[in-house]
């Protein structure tokens, strides 16, 4: 019998390639149209992660790529475009604008990504000068800080020192002397400045005795006291105390009242108003009623 | 029987998913030569307008995208001989048509020419309950005719309903829904050697595919190559292959008969090569150059060449006329077409209305043959080529591909075959579960 290899086929018969079993089933599966893109597609990209991964996962290449990004980032953070070059404070005056640019220690030119502009508001915001800020880059690289200031309308005397005071009673600041802010009302005492907005309607409502006030006295964190020169007191009731102020003005207008030598007027009980005068003037008083009685 | 049944419709429900897929190929498994096509379907509308006329017999819903042929392997009368052989040749038709279609196929529809096949003719009858002829009914008919004992090592290839009679109207194509008392079928039952089919199944698992439907050789040749009045009147497809000449007889568009010889242009080529003393290739080229079955005066002056290569001068040198070839041919395909002649008789061939002769396949290319075959089988013979089907590359149009383009046909419309229908549900075993499940079905 000859043998049944396929080397021993004779050797006349016409080349007559077969593919291998193999072979055919690779050719198939190309042929399959999921895998035919599976091969176009997925192998590539399988290909490309595991080199990109295979690279970073060494610590220096690691390092390179965010050195490299970091420099491409701070390249185009330190375009001229992007730089701040100078710092504009605007809506305060002198001593605030020192204030401010104190606060804010900015190293010029820096880019204004380094900026972090809700931080300075805030910084600048904590003054007690300041009622709010806005701060913005704006044109031609300048860093601007507008400020709306606080406006002060009361002296606060709290123990040895004098506070400013704005009208819904936050501290605006401190003055050296009285003499500084003359122009303002001078309140005094505890809890003075929770009540600043009655305090500023006694003021006005003191006009007529102005050249004599000296300022409103906080007593017992419940009512005013009016002080004026010559030592002399107004005890004003807790409730209502305009209206008291009020008879007190009257009564003052009409028999000079505050111009005799009372030492206090006790309005404190509206019922049964009170004066209290000086020794001497008590003295005298009591000496001429004694004259008046031996006669 | 009702594992053949089971294992038809299973290439049934194959094709049908093949047809979803849109791809299918066609694997023609000869002797001489393996051709592999690849079908694909889209519908009628994708090629040609839908108004009209539209599909003509059905072949314009598919193109053919690839197709391929090898040198068979390995296979001797249109049975596979040497298995793995076999399985090469196939791989190597598949991937080539694979690779022109640039589509992968899984499902394949083959046919088979040797396993000598048998024709039966079946009848059966039944009385129709209420008098109107159901789908039922037509199962019942089939079940209900009487199958010869064909031998156990034979399997049924084609099982066709021929002719339907309701009482005493014959020739009825579709007797459903007509009014009568007695059904009549007559069947025409192909069977072929169970070992032979087994090999060819075996044969294309083995390269990954699955079988979508078998048939007859003989039978798509006789589809392809025979023209649709042949078909109706009645008419024989000889099909000359390399191994063996298939016979089909057609008669009203159904195949009656079918056999085969088990000879062909294999044959002529052995004796040329026994006579001339020279290898087979060589005696394969003389006869495809040279070949002819009638000689003239002229042919005593034409000198062949055939060569050698021992290195004798004298032996190398041989010359031959071709009267002395066409001597050693003729012989051979007179036997072939005496053979031919036995079987048709056999078959009752002078009976039919139209007794026209078509020659096809490769062997049919002898030049001179239809004189001679009309000399042997009778006057009216004709050489005939499979139909033109769309895509179907120039060199896949000559008559030797006229099995493969009729598997086409095949594929795309498959004559209705007795798997086809319900099985009655008497034919169950008693007490089957499957009986149970249609009694539901049909009660709710």
């Amino acid at each position: 019998m000859r043998p049944l290899t396929a080397m021993a086929r004779h050797r006349a018969l016409p080349r007559d390639p077969a593919p291998s079993k193999w072979k055919y089933r690779y050719q198939r599966m190309m042929l399959t149209p999921g895998f035919r893109s599976l091969m176009r597609v997925g192998v590539p990209l399988a290909l490309i992660t595991i080199i990109a991964v295979s690279w970073y996962s060494h610590d220096e290449n690691r390092a390179l790529a965010i050195a490299k990004w970091e420099g491409m980032k701070r390249d185009v953070q330190q375009r001229p475009e992007f730089m701040v070059g100078a710092l504009d404070v605007t809506g305060a005056d002198d001593a605030l604008t020192r204030n401010v640019l104190a606060q804010l220690p900015v190293a010029f030119p820096v880019s204004s990504f380094d900026l972090d502009l809700e931080q300075m508001r805030k910084t600048v915001e904590a003054l007690d000068a300041v009622r709010s800020a806005r701060v913005r880059v704006g044109t031609a690289g300048v860093l601007n800080v507008d400020i709306t200031p606080r406006t002060s309308v009361a002296v606060w005397r709290d123990g040895g020192v004098l506070r400013l005071l704005d009208e819904e009673g936050t501290f605006a600041g401190f003055v050296e002397t009285r003499a500084d802010r003359l122009d303002l009302p001078l309140i005094a005492g505890q809890g003075a400045q929770a009540h600043i907005a009655e305090a500023l309607a006694l003021f006005r409502d003191a006009k007529p005795i102005g050249s004599r006030l000296r300022g409103l006295v906080r007593m017992g964190e419940r009512r005013w006291d009016v002080v004026l020169d010559r030592d002399q007191r107004i005890l004003l009731p807790g409730e209502n105390p305009v209206a008291a102020l009020d008879r007190v003005i009257v009564l003052h207008q009409a028999r000079d009242m505050l111009d005799r030598d009372v030492a206090v007027v006790d309005m404190r009980n509206g019922n049964r108003p009170t004066l209290r005068m000086n020794k001497e003037a008590a003295d005298a008083f009591r000496r001429v009623s004694y004259n008046e009685a031996d006669e | 029987m009702g594992d053949l049944y089971d294992s038809q419709r299973a290439m049934r429900a194959m094709r049908k998913a093949a047809m979803q897929r849109g791809v299918i190929a066609i694997l023609d498994i000869g002797t001489s030569k393996i051709a592999c096509l690849v079908l694909r379907f889209d519908g009628p509308e994708t090629f040609r307008d839908a108004d009209g006329i539209g599909s003509l017999a059905g072949q314009s819903s598919f193109r053919v995208i690839g197709a391929a042929t090898t040198r068979s392997r390995g296979v001797k009368f249109g049975e596979v001989d040497a298995m793995q052989e076999t399985e090469r040749a196939i791989r190597t038709a598949v991937q080539a048509a694979q690779k022109m279609a640039n589509v992968r196929v899984d499902h394949v529809i083959a046919c088979i020419s040797g396993g000598r096949p048998r024709s039966y003719g079946l009848d059966g009858a039944i009385d129709i309950e209420n008098g109107l002829v159901g789908d039922g009914d037509i199962g019942r008919v089939m079940a209900a005719c009487d199958v010869p004992d064909y031998g156990e090592e034979r399997d049924v290839l084609h099982a066709q309903p021929v002719n339907f009679a309701l009482d005493h109207r014959s020739g009825m194509a579709d007797p459903r829904g007509q009014i009568g008392n007695q059904l009549t079928c007559d069947m025409h039952m192909l069977t072929v050697d169970s070992i032979a089919l087994q090999n060819i199944f075996f044969c294309i698992k083995r390269c990954d595919l699955e079988l979508a439907g078998i048939a007859s050789s003989a039978y798509a040749s006789g589809i392809s190559s025979l023209v649709e009045d042949e078909q109706e009147l009645g008419s024989a497809c000889i099909d000359l292959g390399g191994g063996s000449t298939g016979i089909s007889v057609f008669m009203k568009k159904h195949m009656i008969y079918a056999d085969t010889v088990r000879m062909g242009g294999d044959h002529v080529t052995g004796d040329i090569s026994m006579g001339l003393s020279v290898p087979m290739a060589t005696a394969e080229r003389i006869k495809t150059f040279y070949g002819g079955v009638v000689a003239t005066g002229m042919d005593d002056r034409e000198m062949i060449e055939i060569g050698g290569d021992t290195g004798d001068y004298e032996h190398d040198r041989r010359t031959v006329s071709r009267a002395e070839l066409i001597g050693i041919m003729r012989p051979r395909v007179e036997e072939i077409l005496e053979e031919v002649r036995v079987r048709l008789d056999a078959a009752g061939f002078e009976y039919l209305p139209s007794q026209q002769i078509v020659l096809t396949g490769g062997a049919s290319q002898i030049p001179g043959l239809d004189g001679l075959a009309s000399k042997i089988l009778g006057q009216q013979v004709r050489l005939g080529r499979p139909l033109r089907v769309q895509g179907l590359p120039q060199a896949a149009i000559g008559p030797a591909f006229s099995g493969a383009v009729g598997l086409t046909l095949f594929a795309a419309h498959p004559q209705d075959e007795w798997w086809d229908f319900e099985i009655p549900a008497e034919k169950y075993p008693a007490r089957s579960l499957k009986r149970a499940v249609k009694w539901f079905k049909d009660n709710w």
